[in-house]
């Protein structure tokens, strides 16, 4: 199965029901799969006039309590970024797929690249936390799908499945299971006021058409959600809350993969670069090389550095130019070393080999 | 019920100046809702932002205040997820017509079942007065000092044009059949389009000579011509002036609409 499918069959696995997409590679056969799909399961699939509008659909259907995905590559997510700020502020669940290519602007519609991965963490104006994973397998595309969506509902977020088109275009094996998880969204609670957050820092969700009467805003909004965008106190008490109900579940939700962790050289990955680094393990039995890694990039793992206490240097092959080596880099004191790649290619197990001093 | 059953009370005052023109079609609105005996909990209210959109905040129903120029996409997704529900855009020229131009043909081309109520004052009020699409040659505003020099959008012709299955332009002086007209459209399957002409008398009135508010409600009444009018001018190849407000119902027909319940 190709990874996009993979990613739309774990989306309908999830139990979603609305996509609102634009065509754009190299994501686009998630789209063509929810299209033929949805239907078919009375969910909706509509084609939008352009991004901003796809990310606006989703907003709207999940506030009726649709599970609601939308799935693009960089020049539509940089379009959507208004609009997930705004899922962001008013806590909206939805998912956003992400198939990465190479930019800035149009650049390589059908070549890999995880040049977005400060763009999803940073890219809509004002602060806030990020939930993203990366999958580099297309068994983790529908895992994660299915795990984006649940993660989704539990913090009332965007998730972001931040995948490259080398993982999006591959086809592999992979085992579907009969059941997968389903975590629901917590509704709102009779008599309580719609943004008052439990004790997770979560509100319950006031469904629209469930006669909570809610006022759903973008400004800064008290409990009532009502605008109050001049209160100083109030804006910092609602944000520091979006920050903190994902920053403080950081460990908790942390989703990374250790290998050899008593070794002293060790690569970090996440994406399709791990695949050539898995090569490199291989080759290597003879020698300990160790591997972290990270299913989920944002919010980020740092404790999981801890997991290689033996650690002389991390080697972090990423492609980009070291987006997620430098955060890494400002949690340890050990050697980083960024192996940047731009263009499309994946880092060659031989290259990494001679960076990890082990016979090609 | 009468429609002051539908304001959020606990919201009031609202945030509108002294004699504007918002308000009255609010209140339109919500008579026209109130005669179309619709259940609270199936309607929704959307709109993007500015003026016009600050209204769903003062409305008791589900209300989804979203960004700028975006309300009819997000109205399309609640829409679509849930064709039981009645949903009503609230948007104002600026809105609808600049950044929001492209959602706004469209929406019209998809003919959902919506209905689209554009608050026209011809200026943008919130930002403290710039030109908008609407804004007529000549007309001064913060951002055409000089006056306007790009001609304005007619917003009814375009949304026949773009496929909308119901359009009509009243004023805030036409209360009657502006709230006739809005129950019109809510009526008629597929998208609606009501374009409402108001005063907008702190940014727009100051600017362009309108000493006193009802200076600009008797301007809008005395500009007005009726589409049928209007039309037979046009037949006899009579002139009419510049500034002529065409009023009425502009168009009512059956074209395929999206976003029924199955």
């Amino acid at each position: 199965m190709q990874g996009n499918i993979a990613c739309a069959e774990g989306a309908l696995a999830a139990g979603c029901n609305f996509f609102g997409g634009y065509p754009i590679t190299p994501s686009t056969e998630v789209a063509e799969h929810m299209a033929i799909k949805l239907p078919k399961k009375n969910g909706t699939f509509i084609q939008m006039e352009d991004e901003i509008a796809s990310m606006a659909s989703i907003i709207g259907a999940s506030w009726t309590g649709a599970r609601a995905m939308t799935a693009t590559s960089g020049p539509g997510f940089s379009l959507m970024m208004e609009n997930i700020g705004y899922a962001v502020m008013t806590e909206t669940p939805c998912v956003v797929v992400n198939i990465q290519r190479g930019g800035p602007s149009t650049g390589q519609p059908t070549m890999a690249a995880a040049g977005d991965m400060m763009q999803c963490r940073f890219g809509s104006h004002g602060d806030y936390s990020a939930i993203a994973l990366c999958p580099s397998s297309v068994q983790e595309m529908y895992e994660l799908t299915v795990k984006a969506f649940n993660l989704a509902d539990r913090f009332r977020v965007p998730v972001f499945l931040m995948a490259d088109e080398i993982i999006g275009h591959m086809r592999e094996r992979i085992i579907i299971p009969d059941k997968v998880e389903h975590i629901p969204r917590r509704p709102l609670a009779p008599g309580v006021l719609p943004f008052h957050p439990e004790d997770d820092l979560v509100p319950g969700f006031p469904e629209f058409g469930k006669g909570f009467g809610v006022h759903v805003t973008g400004l800064t909004h008290d409990e009532r959600g009502y605008p109050c965008a001049t209160n100083p106190k109030l804006h910092e008490q609602l944000v520091m809350r979006l920050y903190n109900k994902i920053e403080h579940a950081r460990k908790e939700i942390a989703d990374y993969v250790v290998t050899n962790p008593d070794a002293e050289t060790v690569f970090v990955t996440y994406g399709s670069p791990a695949r050539s680094v898995e090569q490199v393990i291989h080759d290597a039995a003879g020698e300990k090389i160790g591997h972290l890694r990270l299913k989920m990039v944002w919010p980020f793992p740092e404790h999981a550095i801890a997991e290689f206490p033996n650690a002389a240097r991390f080697i972090i092959p990423e492609l980009n130019l070291g987006q997620v080596a430098r955060e890494f880099d400002r949690h340890t004191r050990v050697p980083v070393i960024q192996v940047p790649k731009l263009g499309g290619d994946l880092h060659l197990p031989a290259e990494l080999k001679k960076l990890a001093g082990v016979a090609a | 019920m009468s429609y002051e059953d539908w304001f959020r009370q606990d919201r009031l005052p609202h945030i509108y100046c002294a004699g504007c023109g918002n308000g009255t079609i609010i209140n339109c609105t919500l008579e026209a809702i109130d005669e179309m005996d619709w259940k609270k909990e199936e309607t929704v209210f959307v709109s993007g932002i500015g003026c016009s959109s600050r209204a769903p905040g003062y409305i008791v129903t589900d209300s989804l205040h979203t960004t700028h120029g975006r309300a009819l996409p997000f109205a399309t997704g609640i829409k679509m997820a849930k064709p039981g529900f009645h949903v009503v855009v609230f948007t104002g020229d600026g809105d609808l017509a600049a950044i929001g131009g492209n959602h706004f043909i469209h929406a019209c081309r998809r003919n959902i079942d919506i209905t689209v109520i554009c608050m026209n004052n011809q200026i943008y009020g919130m930002t403290g007065g710039q030109g908008s699409p609407t804004t007529p040659v000549g007309a001064l505003s913060t951002t055409t000092p000089f006056g306007s020099a790009e001609p304005a959008f007619d917003l009814c012709e375009l949304a026949i044009a773009a496929g909308a299955n119901y359009v009509a332009r009243w004023t805030s002086y036409h209360v009657k059949e502006l709230t006739k007209a809005v129950k019109v459209g809510m009526e008629t399957p597929g998208l609606s389009f009501i374009e409402a002409r108001v005063q907008c008398p702190t940014n727009y009135g100051r600017k362009n000579k309108f000493k006193q508010v009802l200076d600009q409600v008797e301007y809008l009444r005395s500009h007005s011509m009726l589409r049928q009018k209007y039309l037979q001018h046009e037949e006899r190849g009579e002139p009419v002036p510049d500034a002529t407000i065409v009023i009425g119902e502009f168009i009512k027909r059956g074209r395929p609409v999206m976003g029924l319940p199955r």
